[in-house]
C-alpha cells in the first residue's frame, strides 16, 4: 500500500497546476474581453463536448483514485478482510482510553482501530512526527467506528481527535503512543 | 465639497434618502446591514487568524470556539442572507415589472434576520455557547460544557432568523405568483411551475415548434429555485432548533433528558442534508442566477445557451437534495453505497452544473467584447474565479481515497470553503452591489474609483492567498476547529494572517467608500420611514 504522503504530494502538484492555469486563464479573459477583437460565441458542438468532458472528469477522478489508492477498496471491503491485529480504543469525557500505554504494530500488517465513543462525537486521527496526517475517521457514539489500515513506514506516531467535541476537545492529543516496527 | 460635507451628505450631495421609495429603502437596509455583518465576520475571522499563529492571552479557548461558532453563522445569515434577501426582494419585482407582494413583510424579514443574528451572536459572546453549527449530536445538549440558558438564547436567535427567512420565501413566491391590480390575469400556479422548474419537460423534451414560452425570465427562475432550498433549509433548522430547545428547557428546569434517544449518525445525516441545501444548493443556484443576470445586464445580450442554463439550475436543485453524504465519508457506519453514490458521484455533478454556469457566463460576456472593465464586471470575474478554484477543491475532498487524508484539515476550510465564500460568493455579491448601487440610490455617485480598485485587488489577493496558505497547512496535517499551542504551522498561519489582514483592509476601503458615497446622514436616512408612499420600485418621473 502506498504511503498517504505520496497521495498528498500528488494531489498538491495537480491542484497547484490547475489553480495557476485557471488564474492565468481568467486574467487573460479579463484582458481580452476589454479589448477590440472578434466577439464570436463558441459553437454548440464544442459546448456539448465540454459538458461531456466535465462529466468524464468528475467520474474519472473517483475511478482513478479507486484504482490507485489502496485504502479505498480495503475500507469498502473491510468486513470481508481478516486483520492481523485489532486495537480496541474507547473515548469518554474527552479522553482516549488505550489498551496499553504504547500501541505497537508491525509494518505491513493489517490493523483495525476499533474506536468506541461513550458520550460525544469525536475524531480519531494518526499523525506523523512532522504533524502530517496518515489517516483519520469520525468516532460517532452508538455506532461501530473501525478504521482498517496498513502502515508502509515504521516510525512513531501521534493519536489526536480530528473532530470538534466542544472546547475541551482540542487537548485530545496522545503524543508518540503508536509505534510501527519493521 | 469639503471632507466634512462629503462625510455628512455623501459625494456631491447626490444621495437624497427622502427621494427613495419604500422598496429602495428596504433593499438598501438589507444591503447596509449585510455589509456591516460581513465586517463583523471579517474581524472575527482576523481574531481567529491571529489566534492560530499564537493563542491570544485575553481570549480563552471557550471564547475562541464561541467566536468560531458565531463566525460562519453571522457570515451566512447576517451577511449573505441579508444582502441576497435585499437584492432579490428588489430584483424579482424589478425583473417581473410588478410591485413586491408585501413591503411590510419584507421589512419584517429585515428586522427578524438582523435581531436574530445579533441575538445568537450576543449569546455566543456572553455565554460561550459553542457547538459549532449544532452539527454533532449530543454536543448541542452537552450541558457539562455549555450553559442551557445561553444555548436557549442562541437557538432563539437562530429561530428569529428562520422566521425572517420564511417570510422572505413567502414574499418571493407570492410576488412571482400574484397578479397586481390593473395587470392582465395570469395563473399563479403556472408562474410558480415555470419558476421552480416543474414545467421543465415542456421546454426541454418537446419539439421546438410545440415548446411553450417560459413564463418567467432565467434570473427569476434561478431565484425561485434557490428559494426552494432556502425554504427546505429553514424547515430543517427550525425543527432541529426545537429538538435542541426541548433538551435545554428540560435542563433549565432541572431534568436531564436521555440524549441517546437521538441517534448521532441519523442526526448528522439529517443536519448535513439540511446544511447542504445552503452550501450546495441555494448558494450555487443563487450565484449562477446572479452571474447570468449580470452577464445579460453588462452585455445587453441574451444569455448563451439559456435553455441549458435553465435546465442546469433545475439539476442543481435536485443535486442539492442528494449530495449530503460527501460530508460523511469518514463516518465508518455510514453505508458505503451512500458514500459512493451521494458522496462521490452526485457531488461530481456540481462540477458539471457550476462548470456550465462558468462557461455560459464567460461566453455571454465574450459575445459583447470589447467591454469596459467596470466594477460589476471585474467583481463578477473575481466571483467566477473563486468558484473556478473552490469547486474542484471540493470535488477532490469528496473522494473516498482523498477524504481519508483531508477530512477536517485546513484544506477543507481554506481552498474550498473560504475561497468559495469569500472569493466566489462575496465577489459575486459585490458585483451585484456595485451594479445596483446607482439604481437603488437614484444615481448617487461612487466616492472613489481608486478605493473600489483597491477593494477589488486586496479582496481577491487576500481571499485566494488566505485559502492557499490554509490549504498548504492542511496538506501538512493542520486540522480545523482546534488550537495549536507550539507554533506547529506558523509559517503558513502567518502568511494566511497577512492575507486575512488584506481582506480586512479591502472591507474597510469598501466601507469608507460607501460612507463617503451616501454620507452619514444618507445612511441614517435609509433606516427612517420612507417619505414617498408608493408600491412602485423606483420614484416615478414627474
Amino acid at each position: 500500500m502506498v504511503d498517504s504522503t505520496l497521495v498528498l504530494n500528488g494531489q498538491t502538484i495537480a491542484y497547484t497546476i490547475y489553480a495557476i492555469v485557471i488564474i492565468l486563464l481568467m486574467a487573460w479573459f479579463g484582458y481580452k474581453v476589454t479589448t477590440e477583437g472578434k466577439a464570436s460565441v463558441i459553437k454548440a458542438k464544442l459546448f456539448y463536448a465540454f459538458v461531456i468532458f466535465l462529466a468524464v472528469l468528475g467520474v474519472s477522478l473517483h475511478l482513478a483514485t479507486n484504482a490507485t489508492i489502496p485504502w479505498v477498496s480495503m475500507d469498502l471491503n473491510r468486513a470481508n478482510i481478516t486483520p492481523d491485529k485489532v486495537i480496541e480504543i474507547s473515548v469518554a469525557d474527552h479522553q482516549f482510553k488505550l489498551p496499553d500505554d504504547k500501541l505497537v504494530v508491525k509494518k505491513g500488517e493489517i490493523v483495525v482501530f476499533d474506536v468506541t465513543s461513550e458520550d460525544l462525537t469525536y475524531g480519531f486521527g494518526i499523525f506523523r512526527k512532522d504533524g502530517s496526517m496518515v489517516c483519520q475517521m469520525q468516532v460517532v457514539p452508538g455506532h461501530k467506528n473501525d478504521l482498517m489500515w496498513k502502515f508502509e513506514k515504521s516510525g512513531i506516531y501521534t493519536i489526536r481527535s480530528t473532530e470538534y467535541s466542544g472546547p475541551k476537545g482540542h487537548k485530545m492529543v496522545l503524543s508518540d503512543v503508536l509505534e510501527v516496527k519493521e | 465639497m469639503s471632507f466634512k460635507d462629503t462625510l455628512l451628505n455623501g459625494e456631491q450631495g447626490l444621495f437624497k434618502p427622502n427621494g427613495l421609495t419604500p422598496m429602495q429603502k428596504l433593499a438598501l437596509r438589507f444591503v447596509v446591514v449585510g455589509v456591516l455583518f460581513y465586517g463583523l465576520t471579517a474581524i472575527e475571522g482576523m481574531i481567529m487568524r491571529m489566534y492560530q499563529i499564537e493563542p491570544i492571552s485575553g481570549i480563552n479557548p471557550e471564547h475562541f470556539f464561541a467566536i468560531m461558532t458565531a463566525h460562519p453563522l453571522v457570515g451566512i445569515f447576517g451577511s449573505s442572507y441579508s444582502i441576497v434577501f435585499g437584492a432579490f426582494l428588489f430584483l424579482v419585482p424589478y425583473l417581473m415589472k410588478k410591485p413586491l407582494w408585501s413591503i411590510k413583510l419584507g421589512n419584517w424579514s429585515f428586522i427578524l434576520v438582523t435581531v436574530g443574528t445579533l441575538t445568537f451572536w450576543g449569546s455566543a459572546f456572553i455565554s460561550h455557547y459553542s457547538p459549532l453549527y449544532t452539527l454533532y449530536w449530543p454536543l448541542p445538549a452537552d450541558f457539562s460544557q455549555f450553559s442551557p440558558v445561553g444555548g436557549a438564547v442562541f437557538i432563539l436567535g437562530i429561530a428569529l432568523v428562520m422566521v425572517g427567512t420564511i417570510f422572505f420565501v413567502i414574499n418571493i413566491f407570492k410576488t412571482i405568483a400574484y397578479t397586481p391590480e390593473g395587470h392582465e390575469k395570469v395563473s399563479g400556479r403556472a408562474m410558480l411551475a415555470s419558476a421552480t422548474g416543474f414545467s421543465w419537460k415542456e421546454s426541454i423534451f418537446r419539439k421546438k415548434s410545440k415548446r411553450r414560452e417560459n413564463l418567467v425570465s432565467l434570473p427569476v427562475a434561478a431565484i425561485a429555485r434557490g428559494t426552494v432550498d432556502t425554504m427546505l433549509n429553514a424547515g430543517i433548522i427550525t425543527f432541529t432548533g426545537v429538538l435542541i430547545l426541548v433538551y435545554m428547557v428540560a435542563a433549565i428546569f432541572g431534568t436531564s433528558l436521555e440524549n441517546t434517544a437521538v441517534d448521532a449518525l441519523l442526526y448528522k445525516n439529517w443536519f448535513w442534508w439540511g446544511l447542504d441545501l445552503i452550501a450546495d444548493g441555494l448558494v450555487l443556484i443563487f450565484v449562477a442566477g446572479t452571474w447570468y443576470l449580470l452577464a445579460m445586464l453588462i452585455t445587453g445580450k441574451d444569455l448563451y445557451m439559456a435553455r441549458i442554463a435553465r435546465l442546469a439550475l433545475w439539476v442543481e436543485l435536485i443535486v442539492s437534495w442528494t449530495v449530503w453524504s460527501h460530508h460523511l465519508m469518514s463516518d465508518q457506519a455510514q453505508p458505503g453505497f451512500l458514500k459512493i453514490i451521494s458522496g462521490e458521484l452526485v457531488t461530481a455533478f456540481e462540477l458539471i452544473t457550476q462548470g456550465l454556469a462558468f462557461v455560459i457566463t464567460l461566453v455571454t460576456l465574450w459575445s459583447a467584447r470589447p467591454l469596459k472593465m467596470t466594477n460589476p464586471l471585474k467583481f463578477l470575474l473575481g466571483g467566477l474565479l473563486g468558484f473556478g478554484l473552490a469547486v474542484p477543491a471540493g470535488i477532490i475532498q469528496a473522494d473516498l481515497g482523498l477524504n481519508r487524508i483531508l477530512h477536517n484539515t485546513q484544506w477543507i476550510i481554506g481552498p474550498h470553503v473560504h475561497v468559495a465564500i469569500l472569493v466566489g460568493l462575496t465577489m459575486t455579491l459585490y458585483a451585484a452591489i456595485y451594479f445596483l448601487l446607482p439604481i437603488l440610490s437614484n444615481g448617487a455617485k461612487l466616492y472613489s474609483q481608486k478605493l473600489a480598485n483597491f477593494h477589488f485587488w486586496a479582496h481577491i489577493i487576500g481571499g485566494i492567498g488566505m485559502g492557499a496558505f490554509m490549504g498548504m497547512a492542511g496538506m501538512k496535517g493542520m486540522l480545523r476547529r482546534t488550537i495549536y499551542y507550539n507554533g506547529e504551522y506558523n509559517l503558513y498561519m502567518i502568511l494566511a494572517g497577512i492575507c486575512g489582514a488584506l481582506l480586512l483592509l479591502a472591507f474597510f476601503a469598501f466601507l469608507y467608500n460607501v460612507i463617503m458615497t451616501f454620507g452619514v446622514r444618507g445612511l441614517i436616512g435609509i433606516f427612517t420611514p420612507a417619505k414617498l408612499k408608493t408600491k412602485e420600485l423606483l420614484p416615478q418621473a414627474e
